[in-house]
């Protein structure tokens, strides 16, 4: 079973050919949307970028939670490289969602778009926990103190999109959130979920490609320490 | 159950008794949380129309209680810091959550004390506040208390302590300052609703995870 052990290449190779194949039914089979026209496309890559961070935060509080039920070392790797990777999603996010700003509003932030808020909110919560991990020495103590941080982050999530959401139905009675989520055609969906797998793709194999890394680092390190 | 209560208020009397007997923490509150409101008062213009003002003086209201618990949640652990008295409550016979929960009701007791002067200050300088504001500043102690004492005790494993507590505290209060301004300034029903919501959800949380990040 060495795909299953070494998933990263053949995951990325899979990433490789769908956000390609997403690509190109983004620019040639999907209609241009009557509303925005040529910039709407950047959906395909936005929407599925953001979808990623939350899954990988989530994936990362999943071990969070392991690590806390279980008190296994492996996991404190695995929930910090989940974050990592989220971090660099979310930031992606964020500039994706600001060249769309950019384009569709002529700004390059807007408080309007709560999506966006929700993840600058996640970017600085995620940045204070890379803070707090570095600041404790190793050992189980920083295990189960950034395990901890990162339970709390997959609870702030859905409470920050809930604060930004009433918040929002109070200025703007008409979130531009549901305008475009669910009312998809055929071929947007379509198109849509092929750039979605290709990105949670990417994400994965990225993850195990940033874990295997580490992995040997730490194997190395502790080579090292045994032939001192 | 009821040892788990006696705990806790031995705890809390201990926490309050150092205070009163100290006067560290809480006289810096009160003078902060002035000064905050006389600094804001010079950084938004004075002819601003009499409906904006109102509105404005509200959001600086959140903003300065919110810094000013930060300052005291930066204190909350410095005694049992400085004296080593965390591993003989950690060694006691009791329950670990208890120190959280005595942790955070001397939050809220230094919270409401510093919210008894900060809150006639402000409608003495700015305009009057009224019950919902009351109600959310109440229901947000709850909150900023729960999630303060457990990242306060967080920070305490961290070299840079005094540092990271902001860091680590802004973003998971920025519901709590959403849902406050919503309640002082709009719908107080569902803010408060809120409010309720987001205090005991992260109280559970909390309560549950404080064993975990003061063990070595």
């Amino acid at each position: 079973m060495s795909w299953w052990n070494r998933p990263g290449p053949s995951l990325a190779v899979g990433a490789f050919v769908l956000l390609l194949a997403g690509i190109a039914l983004a620019f040639w089979w999907v209609p241009e949307d009557v509303d925005q026209g040529f910039s709407q496309k950047i959906f395909y890559i936005h929407v599925p970028i953001a979808l990623t961070a939350y899954a990988c935060f989530g994936w990362g509080a999943w071990k969070s939670f392991r690590l806390l039920w279980k008190g296994q070392e492996k996991y404190d790797l695995e929930s910090y490289t989940a974050i990592h990777i989220g971090v660099i999603f979310g930031v992606l996010t964020l500039v994706t969602g600001s060249i769309w700003a950019r384009i569709s509003w002529n700004v390059w932030w807007t408080w309007e778009e709560r999506q966006l808020v929700v993840f600058l909110i996640l970017f600085l919560f995620y940045s204070a926990y890379f803070m707090l991990r570095y600041s404790i020495d190793p050992g189980p103590l920083r295990q189960r103190i950034s395990a901890v941080y990162a339970l709390f982050g997959a609870v702030l999530i859905p409470v920050s999109f809930l604060a930004v959401r009433l918040l929002g139905t109070l200025l703007h009675p008409n979130p531009l959130l549901t305008t475009r989520g669910p009312q998809m055609s055929g071929s947007m969906l379509g198109t849509f979920l092929v750039c979605f797998a290709g990105v949670i793709a990417l994400g994965f194999a990225l993850y195990q490609t940033e874990l295997a890394g580490k992995r040997l680092d730490r194997r190395l390190r502790e080579l090292r320490k045994a032939l001192a | 159950m009821i040892a788990y209560l006696q705990d806790v208020a031995v705890l809390t009397r201990k926490d309050l008794l150092l205070e009163l007997r100290s006067r560290e923490t809480v006289p810096a509150m009160l003078l902060f949380v002035v000064a905050a409101l006389v600094i804001f008062h010079f950084a938004v213009p004075e002819d601003l129309e009499p409906g904006t003002e109102e509105v404005v003086a509200k959001g600086l209201l959140w903003i300065a209680v919110l810094f000013t618990a930060l300052l005291g949640l930066g204190r909350a652990f410095a005694s049992e810091r400085e004296q080593g008295v965390l591993d003989g409550l950690v060694l006691a016979p009791a329950d670990r959550s208890a120190i959280w929960l005595s942790k955070s009701l001397s939050v809220i007791a230094f919270l409401l004390l510093m919210e008894a002067v900060a809150l006639p200050a402000f409608a003495l300088f700015y305009t009057t506040v009224d019950g919902p504001t009351v109600a959310a500043v109440l229901l947000a102690d709850i909150g900023i208390a729960c999630v303060g004492s457990l990242l306060s005790a967080m920070a305490l494993a961290s070299k840079t302590r005094e540092l990271i507590l902001p860091l680590l505290f802004l973003p998971l209060a920025v519901p709590i300052i959403v849902a406050g301004v919503g309640a002082s300034i709009d719908d107080p029903g569902r803010f408060l609703g809120f409010l309720g919501l987001y205090d005991a959800i992260f109280a559970i949380i909390s309560w549950a995870a404080f064993d975990y990040v003061v063990v070595e």
